[in-house]
């Protein structure tokens, strides 16, 4: 236990979940208020221009502090979000006059057969890849904690695909899984199967990108619930086995309730990022040469909703649209984020 | 005897699971690194060459005439260092005011950052691209620079531990010299966060180094790339001469992996810490 990475207090709620967080309780941490008049002590000087200055100005380092933040935070990022969600409802090249159409963007996403086709694909691309994610995490967080053993080996080696860049191990992944010459053909070939054309195929596309996401945030979680499964006091286990309770019930009686607050951290943040992939398959099918390179590879199998996006909006300067495809999504992340966390709220109520 | 016999068994399977799963891990290094070192025709071949060649000087050297990797390099170091420095600056500011401090609409601009930190930064990037024309930086690295310094997490993170890592009693003593904002930050504040803004910084660098889609559509100009769109371009331009890509992706990835390693130990420390908060 020396080694646990959880050295404050043991996580109580889903705390770590975006919005909730600690948005509630900032003030009372701070004891000593040297911003609050008549508190501070002046034992050297007492000279009248030193006296606390009056109203809002009293503040005005504080204010300055904070304010590279919001500057940039303003101009860079609220003022866009809300000026896509402007655009939307135009019709805008980039480049001539921007035309007003009201909602006929949303009409034409609602009818636009790729727009649905991006969106199953992402989906099962999400599906394919969070499921066994989430999963070997957890196996693999409960092998370490059962051993005392090069778990600091385990933990860094585990950790590194999710530092690595993913544009490198899209490349890596489009030459072992290549039709003709890679890797994984070639060990198919070695065991007397025959070759499979990884990137040509719908399904086997999907499985190939779902495979990087796979590989490269596994070892993340399982850290994630490594930290998790150290907080909980072991006086828990003694009295289940106590009991007499088997290896298995502790693991569903004790375990995975505990641990529900980070499985929903974990199910969110991948939610988030999985839902998100664009650089997999924009780096995968870039050199597709008989299609667009924005297109998805063969078949459109590969292509995501946020690689639809980026298509639209720089490669057919269709910013209007592009916007509308943009938001909308957004509002389906948001959806089934809001969904995983009722899904997991309404467990813990159960007894 | 024979259940610690057992025990034993049990504790080597766990070994020898966790170690196949290392292995997975850290396959494709291996892999990267060897098809940089041998032919693409050693690659292509059947079976395969499965150790490492001595090919990779002439590899690098293809390398060098078809993508300005060094180039590429140094936009990338800019942008990374820019990145990292600016964030640490503003981050633990900030964070200073908000942990230490109260004044008027505190709680109502941390609500915000909380409420920031889950919009993806896609809803921005059409308007952040005509603004970046607008202010003539379209094609320059203070397109990237710029907007990447308003981290919210690293406020978050910060604020988290400047709360406990600063004592008050430090802070009063400071005021009592006479110290004010800005002096208590620069000689009482940053000596102590120093183990925080250390994580932060690595953390800022990597995701800076890897960034691709905020490179990929304000870097314009063919000639002014940061090492992930030029590796990406190199792909999809020659993506038949492996040998060659993968002595880019070698030398554009593996030193950042090896120097993680040397932190690795409490950076992941306060990762976990990070997440679980």
């Amino acid at each position: 236990m020396s080694s646990s990475p959880v050295a404050g207090p043991a996580p109580t709620g889903p705390s770590s979940g975006p919005a909730t967080g600690s948005a509630g309780q900032p003030a009372p941490d701070r004891p000593r208020g040297p911003g609050r008049p008549g508190r501070r002590i002046r034992p050297v000087s007492s000279r009248a221009r030193h006296r606390p200055r009056r109203g809002i100005a009293r503040y005005w380092p504080q204010f300055l502090a904070v304010s590279p933040y919001y500057l940039i935070f303003s101009v860079f990022m609220l003022f866009p979000m809300l000026y896509t969600v402007y655009l939307a409802f135009q019709k805008w090249d980039g480049i001539g006059e921007m035309e007003f159409v009201g909602l006929q963007q949303f009409r034409f996403l609602w009818d636009d057969p790729v727009f649905w086709l991006s969106l199953r694909n992402t989906l099962v691309i999400w599906v394919l890849s969070t499921v066994p994610m989430l999963f070997l995490a957890l196996v693999m967080a409960v092998l370490i904690n059962s051993t005392r053993r090069f778990t600091a080996f385990y933990r860094v080696a585990l950790f590194i695909p999710s530092i690595t860049s993913l544009v490198a191990i899209a490349i890596f992944f489009g030459a072992i899984f290549s039709n003709n010459f890679g890797l994984i053909n070639a060990i198919l070939q070695s065991l007397n199967l025959s070759a499979v054309p990884w990137l040509s195929n719908e399904w086997t596309i999907k499985l190939v990108i779902a495979a990087l996401m796979t590989w490269q945030w596994t070892g993340y979680n399982a850290i994630i619930y490594l930290a998790g499964l150290q907080a909980i006091p072991s006086e828990l286990y003694e009295a289940a086995k106590m009991d007499g309770a088997g290896p298995v019930r502790i693991f569903f009686g004790i375990t995975i309730p505990l641990l529900r607050p980070i499985i929903l951290f974990t199910v969110v943040i991948s939610t988030v990022t999985g839902l998100q992939s664009f650089t997999e398959p924009q780096v995968l099918f870039g050199s597709d040469a008989s299609t667009n390179p924005n297109s998805g590879g063969p078949g459109q199998a590969g292509l995501t909703t946020l690689l639809y996006f980026y298509h639209q909006a720089f490669d057919n300067n269709d910013f209007g649209y592009a916007a509308a495809i943009v938001w909308a999504f957004f509002l389906l992340i948001l959806l089934i984020v809001i969904i995983n966390w009722r899904l997991v709220q309404r467990k813990e109520r159960r007894p | 005897m024979n259940s610690q016999n057992r025990k034993r068994l049990r504790g080597l399977s766990v070994h020898a699971v966790l170690m196949l799963c290392v292995v997975i891990s850290v396959f494709p290094f291996y892999w990267i690194i060897v098809m940089a070192t041998n032919t693409s025709q050693d690659i292509y071949r059947y079976p395969p060459k499965l150790w490492f060649g001595d090919n990779l000087l002439t590899n690098i050297q293809h390398l060098f005439d078809k993508m300005d990797f060094f180039g590429s390099l140094f936009n990338t170091v800019i942008v990374a260092v820019c990145t990292t420095l600016l964030v640490l600056f503003f981050d633990s500011l900030a964070a200073f005011a908000f942990a230490k401090y109260d004044f008027p609409a505190k709680k109502f601009l941390f609500g915000l950052l909380l409420a920031m930190y889950i919009l993806p930064t896609q809803l921005a990037i059409i308007p952040q691209y005509e603004i970046m024309i607008q202010l003539g930086w379209l094609g320059t690295l203070q397109a990237l620079i710029v907007p990447a310094a308003a981290n919210a997490f690293g406020i978050f993170w910060m604020r988290q531990y400047t709360i406990t890592g600063v004592p008050d009693e430090l802070l009063d003593a400071a005021r009592i010299d006479g110290s004010g904002f800005f002096r208590q930050y620069w000689h009482v504040v940053l000596p102590c966060v120093r183990p925080a803004l250390a994580f932060l910084g690595i953390y800022t660098f990597i995701a800076a180094w890897n960034d691709y889609i905020l490179p990929l559509v304000m870097l314009v100009n063919p000639d002014e790339l940061t090492l992930q769109v030029a590796l990406a371009q190199l792909y999809a331009g020659h993506s038949t001469d492996y040998s060659m890509v993968m002595a880019g992706v070698l030398l554009a990835v593996i030193p950042l992996v090896l120097v993680f390693t040397f932190f690795a130990r409490g950076f992941i420390a306060d990762a976990t810490k990070g997440a679980l908060r």
